[in-house]
């Protein structure tokens, strides 16, 4: 009887592992988003399933099975968001020089041209969606993880300002690892000078969207990605100041699995709304349709 | 019949029988048609009656009847797109409080409102309409976006109140409405507003201070809810009915006050009896209000504004 007070019989209970039923995408962090799906079959990061590639590019280059996102490069962005044909570029030609004599730097950007086929890591320009006149960018995470150094900073300023010139509205797809390290406070500036331009924008009326792709984070997502007038964002695109690792290391506990995606930041209050890639489209085309129909002054008062 | 309250159910007793006697007639091919007739007059009366004598604690009951339109049925009867903004940039996403932007009669408007539940676990997830300060804060950055771009505000209001929970106080409940408040009497477009249902107190108010507020016919607005005046009062929350003769928080007698300015008619029994008839009302008051108000030149808009708050009160000076 005493023995039993002591030594108790432990019950055992097996554990189950808590599922989620839709197996949730994989945010990596910082580890450099793979190259649009180019071979025959692509395994999907999400749920495992071997997908077509003309099957992916059908989907919008997402999972028919669980919606998982892959990562896209700028052309393909822009052919599934705009008007064919549409699209004027900008500053094509504008590219990084290693203002501080930067060990190795000027080998890496050359290396992401070659891999990438891009000057930069963003792409600008002008085009139309069902019609409607937008100045448009999109970064591109396949070049040195679409950080921002004094490149990417001029194109976007100037897109911007063309936006302002134009008065049209400017939508912005955001994908950065943050402020380019090799650039130093050059970088640390861009985020300065972008933002400064969005003030612009805003104090001229001009609607300005960000779209937050995978992964918007650090320089990029503490300035022009999350001030703009409406931000919507990509499932499980990751958005946030600081990485994983990092926060994790810092406050020595294990982060919940949904940290930072978009729809975490969505619940806290971040973000406007989180829209399927095959939506994107049609939800950027009725914003801009919102934001340019006719206003009431001319309703008439009726008297009813 | 759910959702069916005491005083209705002569009426409800009533539309049985009928129902029963067509039946009958029905199945045994006999002609009744004089009894129908004599019930159909009588079901007519008494339903006149029943909801021509309404007490204000009544029209309580059906201020918050389940099945009322919410305000996410209102904003499909006003616009034709709507694309829903979440998110107060802040600390959280509330849903009690939706709101976004939207096309009415072809031009473009903002709608915000509180969102109640339509049952219990949507009840839970909007926490029964009752706003957080995260919710007055996303009503506030979309009105500043309104302005902006110069779209007109429409806000829907039914709550029992802002939430009165400690994540509410940490977080500035009183100063998230006063900022509205703040906001709202100098908003640079066109506001107008409708208590839908349940205008309750300031958390009605802080997304109500509007060129033209609208009360549906059933709908109350007032300081406090009846039962919380009377648990205040005289210390007893069941003489909730007492506080609601008392307090005049009636859409006719928020017009005598000179609160609202108008009333919009309920469908007969209330909004929840016919919702579709209901949405269309308001959404019919909603655009000639929008019309009406874009005519006029801003700084005239804005100094009706300040007088139209100005002048409530009443007092004696000697």
């Amino acid at each position: 009887m005493l023995k039993d007070l002591f030594y108790k019989k432990r019950h055992r209970y097996a554990t189950v592992a808590q599922t989620d039923r839709r197996p949730k995408p994989e945010i990596p962090d910082e580890v450099p988003p793979r190259d649009v799906p180019k071979g025959l079959v692509e395994k999907c990061k999400g749920c495992g399933a071997l997908l077509m590639a003309r099957e992916l590019q059908k989907h919008a280059y997402t999972c028919p099975h669980c919606d998982y996102h892959f990562p896209i490069g700028g052309p393909e962005r822009l052919q599934l968001l705009l008007d064919d044909g549409s699209f004027e570029e900008f500053d094509a030609a504008l590219s990084s020089e290693d203002p501080l004599g930067f060990p190795g730097y000027r080998e890496k950007v050359e290396k992401a041209k070659q891999a990438t086929n891009l000057a930069e890591g963003v792409v600008t320009g002008a085009g139309r969606i069902d019609g409607q006149a937008l100045v448009v960018g999109v970064m591109d995470a396949r070049f040195i993880m679409g950080s921002m150094g004094s490149a990417v900073g001029e194109k976007l300023t100037r897109a911007m300002e063309a936006a302002l010139a134009r008065q049209c509205p400017m939508v912005l797809f955001t994908a950065s690892g943050g402020a380019r390290m090799q650039e130093g406070i050059l970088s640390l500036m861009q985020m300065a000078k972008t933002s400064a331009a969005v003030n612009r924008m805003h104090e001229a009326g001009i609607l300005y969207v960000s779209v937050i792709t995978h992964p918007t984070t650090g320089g990029v997502s503490a300035s022009f990605a999350s001030i703009g007038d409406i931000i919507l964002a990509e499932p499980g695109a990751l958005f946030g100041f600081a990485g994983r690792r990092v926060i994790e290391q810092t406050i020595r506990q294990k982060l919940p699995d949904d940290f930072q995606t978009a729809e975490f930041m969505l619940q806290h209050g971040m973000i406007d709304k989180v829209v399927h890639r095959k939506q994107m489209r049609d939800t950027l085309s009725a914003i801009l349709r919102i934001h340019a129909a006719r206003g009431w002054q001319d309703a008439g008062a009726t008297g009813v | 019949m759910p959702g069916q309250l005491e005083f209705e159910r002569p009426i409800e007793e009533l539309a049985k029988k009928l129902d029963e006697v067509r039946a009958f007639m029905r199945q045994h091919g006999i002609d009744l048609s004089q009894e129908v007739a004599r019930l159909e007059a009588e079901l007519e009366q008494v339903t006149a009656r029943v909801y021509g004598e309404l007490t204000p604690w009544q029209r309580v009951q059906i201020a918050r009847q389940p099945g009322r339109p919410t305000t996410l049925d209102y904003i499909r009867g006003l616009c034709s797109e709507f694309i829903e903004l979440h998110g107060d940039r802040n600390f959280r996403d509330d849903p009690a409080v939706i709101g976004g932007i939207g096309l009415a009669d072809g031009r473009p408007v903002t709608v915000i409102g509180t969102q109640k539940g339509r049952d219990t676990k949507e009840n839970v997830y909007r926490n029964f309409g009752m706003a957080h300060p995260e919710g007055y804060r996303k009503a506030l950055r979309l009105m500043k976006q309104a302005e902006k771009f110069g779209r007109p505000v429409v806000l829907f209001i039914d709550t029992a109140g802002a939430y009165p929970g400690m994540s509410a106080e940490e977080r500035g409940q009183s100063e998230a409405i006063a900022r509205n408040l703040l906001e709202m009497a100098g908003l640079r477009v066109p506001t107008i507003s409708f208590v839908t249902g349940e205008g309750g107190s300031g958390g009605a108010l802080g997304l109500g201070l509007t060129d033209r507020i609208y009360v549906l016919e059933y709908a109350w607005y007032s300081v406090i809810a009846p039962e919380s005046a009377a648990a205040i009062l005289w210390k007893d929350s069941t003489q909730g009915p007492r506080a609601a003769e008392l307090m005049r928080i009636g859409a006719r007698d928020l017009v005598e006050l000179g609160v609202a300015d108008g009333v919009i008619r309920e469908p007969v029994g209330g909004a929840q009896k016919n919702p579709q008839e209901m949405v269309a009302r308001v959404a019919e008051q909603a655009l000639s209000a929008l019309r009406e108000l874009a005519q006029k030149p801003l700084e005239q808009l804005l100094a009706e504004r300040y007088d139209k708050y100005r002048q409530i009160g009443v007092y004696s000076e000697s």
